[in-house]
């Protein structure tokens, strides 16, 4: 058992690590799986599965933090066929989960999207995977082929009128893939760029028919709620989120990995209690909730103490989004750490929007400049004033996030970028005092 | 027809696999795993492949070069057969990423991007691989497929390396 406070709740996703080999078909059938699926399947139409998973409050778990249940009730019943496609690009520095997931508990994921699949109507389910995940999609391929064989999958499933087919599609590195329209759009075989919204997927989704696009942990939630009932969800995590959430904590801790703990756990929590606090003896600096696209939080005692939940993150100024908490010690320095994310960005930008696509390249440069120790206070200020262009003037969120470690960075952490740049103009001249 | 690729002539099942995959109105949708397949043999996608790739698929070759141009798994130009990929994205870097990467092309004798003198290693740098809690990591990248290795060091990198040389030159000795 990880020392991840489970004893109370039990896991309801990484349960591989209480119950051994569950990612084998049978094993997982022992344990109940399949189970809701065929109380879907016999006893429940389509409308009572949405209405369970909104009672449930279940919440997207890709970073948005949509509700679920919502989503699913937006599909545009005039026009068929309807797809369910399987966020599994996931890319956000900082996240790990769904791997694990796929990797170790594949059949409650598979069982999540069959849920899904029916709730929606669609006889046909894709999960993109990114390409990296070339591995994890040959094994989740087979997973398919024995459910398809043992009759869980496939045509008349429990005798019902219910047919599906789940699809793996492999993207080929890009980061913006895990934008849903981007997602889409390289479904089809196009670059991945985002489309203009609205329309959102649930009216105009892959092809051009009603979609929904969930996130592998979202979807495998799902499987629980059904078995277990709305209500048994909602006693854990808050009243606004609920359930548990797997927190991927790495950076500069003594133990980084993946830590399933109800949505309402305290940062102090996750990085001292599960994750054995920072390493090598160092003080913490800063957080980052969610990846790379988070502002970063100062780690002082009132951050350590806050709920890491879809309300109590955004009082910080800051993002849960997929919930990636990267910690930074002491020794780290910020202007060091923005250049890194906006590297990041500046290459996954698909180029479309110009904001996005000129902007990440010149905060590329200019973040390189200051780390390096060639920038005047100048080049900060310019580095400000490119993100705040940059912000709320792009098709997708990627621009935006972008622009999140660099602002909140010059303004919550300004000592490390007057060492760098302060004391100088760009010419190198002493600045002199105002 | 010179100009065109191999692989509907050596992979005729595989490709009938993946266009099953997709309604039939939609088969454009099979444009990324069959440049998978056509860069299987070549580590990378040669013209004609592209050619190929749009010939089955009823797309331009400019719409296929534009998708290997744009992901950034897929290849146009030659390089090693195995393509080391090292993330040194922040997770990675704070947990000495970076210092291994330069560490291990040391040892290689080449720079990050380059290839080793029997061209079969090329070392990259890569972004995030979604494996942050086991740094430092790479993908090895090939025809056939990725494959990840965790918790590195130098040592455990060169192992493989060497191990990855071994194997091709008792391919070449058959």
């Amino acid at each position: 058992m990880m020392a991840d406070n489970q004893d109370n709740i039990g896991y309801v996703l990484l349960r591989h690590r209480e119950i051994p080999d569950i990612d084998s078909m049978e094993v997982y059938q022992k344990n109940g799986g399949f189970e809701a699926f065929r109380k879907v399947l016999t006893q429940m139409k389509p409308q009572e599965v949405i209405d369970e998973v909104k009672a449930s409050g279940l919440r997207g778990r890709g970073g948005a933090g949509f509700p679920t249940g919502v989503k699913w009730s937006f599909m545009d019943s005039k026009n068929w066929p309807h797809y369910v496609v399987v966020n599994a690009d996931e890319s956000e520095p900082g996240t790990f989960k769904d791997r694990e997931i796929m990797e170790r508990n594949p059949f409650q994921f598979l069982e999540g999207v069959a849920i899904c699949a029916y709730a929606a109507g669609a006889t046909e389910a894709y999960i993109y995977l990114r390409g990296e995940f070339w591995p994890v999609a040959e094994k989740l391929d087979r997973q398919i082929d024995a459910l398809e064989t043992a009759g869980l999958l496939g045509k008349r499933i429990f005798g019902s009128e219910t047919n599906l087919r789940i699809i793996t599609h492999l993207g080929a590195g890009a980061y913006i893939c895990g934008e849903e329209t981007a997602m889409l759009e390289s479904m089809e075989g196009k670059l991945g760029q985002p489309r203009i919204r609205p329309p959102f997927p649930p009216s105009y989704g892959l092809f051009g028919k009603p979609t929904i696009v969930n996130n592998v942990e979202t979807l495998t939630n799902v499987p629980m709620i059904i078995a277990r009932g709305a209500a048994w969800y909602r006693t854990i995590g808050t009243e606004k989120s609920p359930g548990t959430k797997i927190f991927s904590l790495s950076g500069c801790v003594n133990k980084p990995g993946n830590y399933e703990l109800p949505l309402g756990t305290t940062f102090r929590e996750l990085i001292f209690e599960c994750g054995g606090g920072v390493h090598k003896g160092r003080q913490i600096k800063a957080i980052m909730a969610a990846g790379a696209s988070s502002s970063l939080i100062v780690a002082d005692e009132t951050a350590l103490d806050t709920k890491m939940d879809y309300e109590s993150v955004p009082a910080l100024g800051a993002q849960l989004g997929s919930a990636s908490v990267i910690v930074i010690d002491d020794t780290v320095g910020i202007d060091w750490l923005i250049h890194k994310t906006v590297h990041f960005f500046r290459h996954e930008s698909c180029g479309k929007c110009t904001p996005c696509r000129e902007g990440t390249f010149w905060m590329d440069h200019l973040t390189g400049r200051i780390t390096s120790g060639k920038a005047g206070w100048e080049d900060v200020e310019l580095l400000q004033d490119v993100a705040n262009q940059i912000q709320g003037k792009c098709l997708c969120a990627l621009g935006d996030f972008a622009t999140e470690a660099v602002l909140s960075g010059i303004q919550r952490f300004r000592t490390d970028f007057e060492l760098k740049a302060g004391d100088f103009t760009r010419q190198g001249e002493v600045r002199k005092t105002e | 027809m010179s100009e065109n690729g191999k692989i509907r002539e050596k992979y005729p099942l595989e490709i009938e696999k993946i266009l099953s995959k997709y309604p039939p109105d939609q088969k454009r949708s099979a444009v990324m795993p069959l440049l998978y397949l056509a860069q299987r043999d070549g580590m990378y996608v040669t013209k004609a492949g592209m050619n190929e790739v749009a010939e089955i698929l009823d797309l331009t070759s400019t719409e296929v070069a534009s998708i290997v141009g744009f992901y950034s798994l897929y290849y146009d130009k030659p390089a090693g057969k195995y393509r080391i990929q090292v993330c040194t994205d922040l997770s990675c870097a704070l947990r000495g990423a970076e210092e291994f990467l330069e560490k291990l092309c040391e040892n290689l004798g080449i720079r990050v991007g380059e290839t080793t003198q029997d061209g079969l290693i090329t070392v990259e740098q890569v972004m995030c691989l979604a494996g942050c809690d086991h740094a430092p990591i790479f993908q090895v990248q090939s025809g056939e497929g990725l494959e990840y290795y965790e918790n590195q060091s130098v040592e455990s990198g060169m192992a493989l390396i060497e191990k990855l040389r071994h194997e091709e030159a008792q391919k070449d000795g058959r």
